[in-house]
């Protein structure tokens, strides 16, 4: 069998999750094939060529996959699709947006966000928030998936990959890219990091946030959010974890002043160790907790600051 | 222009769902339904359309059993002019009803499509894509702007790393996201105006499509429960405990 996976990168850095991908690939088991789409993303082919497991890196290194528009991707994957059984991306806002264009353009459903897999045509998946488990079969000839990074172990990057470069440039002409507004930030991803910090609604404004900032530089933690404190606009949206937002599952996750609906829950209840500082004992975030400390937050923050 | 909206029928999303012993599926028998969170969005974004003079008319379809007239009733409230519903009892795969959306675009040849990026019970966050894959049109998915400026509709996307604007030939699809605005509250004359608006039924089987299941569900099972830790009194107990116990800090 043969697998297409589908590298997730911002034309510098390949990012940590896709290695999680390749670990749900390996568990389907084929042939695996990485696929680069960007723009001069040279130090990605490198990296994509040392990931274990990985037999083969594709190259389409064009303009026209320099912001990785689904219109364009689809095409390209859908040219390489006849070689494959199964195509995986990871579940991250790109592999979200494309994929299940190229599903349809090869007339299959998509199996969403797979946490696990049973065999090469049942996986395993969260439906309703997370609040249960579903096991689903595929009845499509071919399979179109994207995983759930948190659900694997990354493989390791000791690799030495055969790297082809594909001679393609698919262009739909119907979108254009116009600007970015990315998030610049020290601090490691979310996705990635071994240690997040969030913080709720009970922040009360953006400022507050750098109350986190300390605790999060001692830790190496991501700093997160609820997506109260986004929506009133303490943080930018790319910090929401939750059904909706971001999945996590660090080592250590806090929670400050989140008083731990399901949307949020969904998005770090798979954390190994949860801390919950929040002021209301009721808060349901404590029912997911390992160590809960019932406390004003203005007060916590600074003495957990300083005892680390 | 014309605005279509397809929208689905959902568990409320305050109501935490319960498996079936048998495990089967979830249990919906008496829970609370509603219109899909991020469908009730991408209503409102069309009504404001309208209201801004962009779009002309606002048509909300919805793909289920009898039921689901009800959500459509409630778009029909929130300003929606009109109401399809395509009749089935089945729960059908995404790609299906993205082919029964399909032929709905070309039949009302709407200049935009508005959905949800996601469904709250599928979680599957691919219908939109699916659609715009079927009639070969642009996609502005996960969007937190949408501005029409002539032949062409800009979008402001949610993405992993903050946003993105793209820029799309219409006529064009677009999934919402939650900060594209706030809906309104239906008010009671408006519930009661819904009510005569007018409201089509075309069975599904009546689309000449193959519905037949793209997946089969083998079992649904609770998640693992997490057992709920203990209370500590202080921060010198909480820093112990990370330290010694559970190891995760040094
Ligand atoms: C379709 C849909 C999708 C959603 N997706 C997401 C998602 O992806 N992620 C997400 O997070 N939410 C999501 N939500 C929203 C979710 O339902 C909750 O509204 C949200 O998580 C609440 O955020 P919060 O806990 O910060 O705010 P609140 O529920 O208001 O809680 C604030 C908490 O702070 C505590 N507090 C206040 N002041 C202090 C203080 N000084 N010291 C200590 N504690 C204090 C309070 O006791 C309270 O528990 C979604 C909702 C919908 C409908
Ligand atoms: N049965 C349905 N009827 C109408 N629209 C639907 C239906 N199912 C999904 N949709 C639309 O597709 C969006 C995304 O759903 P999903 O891809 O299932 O997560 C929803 O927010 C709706 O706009």
């Amino acid at each position: 069998m043969s697998i297409l996976v589908f590298a997730e990168h911002d034309n510098s850095t390949l990012k940590a999750e896709t290695l999680k991908t390749v670990a749900a690939a390996q568990a389907i088991g084929g042939d695996i094939t990485l696929l680069v789409a960007g723009y001069n993303c040279q130090s990605v082919v490198d990296a994509a060529s040392k990931v274990n497991g990985v037999s083969k890196v594709l190259v389409a290194d064009n303009a026209s996959y320099e912001h990785q528009l689904a219109e364009n991707v689809s095409l390209l994957v859908l040219e390489l699709a006849g070689d494959y059984e199964h195509i995986i991306a990871t579940a991250l806002t790109t592999g979200k947006n494309f994929m299940p264009r190229v599903a349809a353009l090869l007339d299959v459903t998509q199996i969403s966000d797979i946490i696990a897999v049973e065999s090469a045509d049942i996986f395993v998946r969260p439906i309703y928030a997370g609040n249960a488990i579903a096991t689903v079969q595929s009845l499509d000839s071919k399979k179109v998936i994207t995983v759930r990074a948190t659900g694997f172990d990354a493989v390791a990057t000791d690799g030495n990959a055969e790297v082809v470069t594909l001679d393609i440039a698919t262009d739909a002409n119907i979108s254009s890219h116009v600007s970015d507004e990315l998030t610049e930030s020290e601090r490691p991803d979310l996705g990635a990091a071994g240690v997040v910090i969030s913080g709720g609604r009970g922040m009360q404004n953006g400022d507050n946030f750098k109350l986190l900032d300390g605790i999060a530089d001692k830790l190496g933690a991501a700093i997160g959010a609820s997506r109260a404190a986004v929506d009133a606009g303490f943080v930018p949206n790319d910090m929401q974890v939750g059904q909706t937002g971001k999945i996590v599952a660090p080592d250590l996750y806090i929670a400050v002043g989140i008083s731990g609906a399901i949307q949020h829950l969904a998005g770090m209840k798979d954390s190994k160790i949860i801390v919950a500082i929040n002021k209301d004992p009721e808060a349901p975030i404590f029912q997911v907790a390992d160590y809960g400390i019932v406390a004003d937050l203005f007060d916590a923050l600074p003495e957990l600051e300083g005892k680390l | 222009m014309k605005v279509l909206v397809p929208i689905k029928r959902v568990i409320d999303y305050n109501v935490k769902v319960r498996v079936k012993p048998d495990n089967s599926n979830v249990d919906l028998a008496n829970v609370k339904m509603a219109i899909n969170p991020f469908c009730e969005i991408a209503v409102e974004e069309a009504v404001r359309l309208k209201e801004a003079g962009t779009a002309t008319e606002v048509i909300a379809v919805s793909i289920g059993n009898k039921s689901c007239q009800e959500q459509l009733r409630t778009a029909l409230a929130l300003g929606a002019d009109r109401a399809i519903q395509i009749e089935t009892d089945e729960n059908l795969d995404s790609l299906n009803i993205a082919k029964l959306l399909q032929k709905v675009v070309e039949e009302e040849q709407p200049q935009l499509v508005v959905l949800g990026k996601q469904a709250i019970d599928s979680d599957n966050n691919q219908t939109g894509q699916m659609l715009a894959a079927l009639t070969g049109l642009p996609q502005g998915t996960f969007a937190s702007e949408v501005k029409v400026e002539g032949d062409k509709v800009n979008v402001t996307r949610e993405v992993d790393g903050g946003l993105q604007t793209v820029a799309l030939n219409m006529p064009a699809i677009v999934t919402t996201d939650l900060r594209l605005n706030e809906p309104r509250y239906a008010s009671l004359p408006n519930i009661m105006k819904a009510k005569r608006k007018p409201l089509a039924v075309k069975p599904a089987s009546d689309f000449g499509i193959d519905l037949a299941a793209r997946t089969k569900l083998v079992k649904v099972t609770p998640p693992a429960t997490r057992q709920a830790g203990i209370v500590v009194e202080t921060i010198d107990e909480l820093v112990e405990k990370l330290k010694n116990e559970a190891k995760v800090i040094s």
